[in-house]
């Protein structure tokens, strides 16, 4: 892992409206297969894709809760969300459906300059 | 790290979501709708008081295309020459 590159992803589209979210998870995929440091951060309407109970079946799109689910086993388990983009949307911790760490902004601001890459989503 | 803003703030949060992220010393650059911010109007106060901690660049050829003359204070207009120089020294946050 000494080549592997600190890579985040910005996610900040919410899931089903665009495709944006969905393009965005298999480029995650893809580079985890590429043994890569990979984070995500979840901000603004971004954070939307991690509400639990998302059902997609009358909207006839796949939807991703589970591929988001085996992330972890992909090794892409830092999972960083805006506090202040869940207290704006009335989210709690509680209504994810993985395990994430809940930041400040400045926290993940912080966390944006350490990177390599920062990759838009 | 150079932050890149491409929306104009008025239809999008990436202005005031990326002044949340930014680190004290980070420039921002404001490119196509982004140059919206650097006009006068409800940013433009805003604005200001970013550059007491992050220098603010707009792309010229952007705010030429859209009539923008008049800039909020102490915000620098780059060409593309400037664009690309920016970008060599620093690593890129886009806010799409």
């Amino acid at each position: 892992m000494e080549d592997a590159k600190k890579i985040m992803h910005i996610v900040r589209k919410a899931p089903h409206g665009t495709i944006y979210a969905y393009e965005g998870l298999e480029m995650v995929l893809i580079m985890a297969s590429y043994d890569q440091d990979i984070s995500m951060a979840f901000i603004g309407d971004g954070i939307y894709n991690l509400v639990k109970d998302q059902d997609t079946t009358d909207i006839q799109i796949k939807g991703f809760m589970k591929t988001l689910g085996v992330l972890e086993d992909y090794d892409v388990e830092k999972l960083y969300v805006d506090a202040e983009s869940m207290e704006e949307r009335g989210i709690r911790e509680g209504d994810f459906f993985v395990p994430v760490e809940v930041l400040t902004s400045t926290e993940i601001g912080k966390l944006m300059t350490e990177q390599d890459v920062i990759v838009p989503q | 790290m150079l932050h890149t803003i491409n929306k104009s703030p008025f239809q999008s949060d990436s202005f005031t979501s990326c002044l949340r992220f930014i680190q004290p010393g980070d420039p921002i650059l404001l490119i196509e709708d982004g140059v919206y911010a650097a006009a006068p109007g409800k940013y433009a106060q805003t604005l200001k008081e970013v550059q007491a901690k992050n220098p603010v660049f707009a792309l010229a050829g952007d705010l030429a295309a859209r009539g923008i003359t008049n800039l909020v204070d102490g915000v620098q207009t780059v060409d593309y020459e400037g664009f690309v120089e920016l970008v060599e020294q620093h690593q890129v946050n886009s806010w799409l």
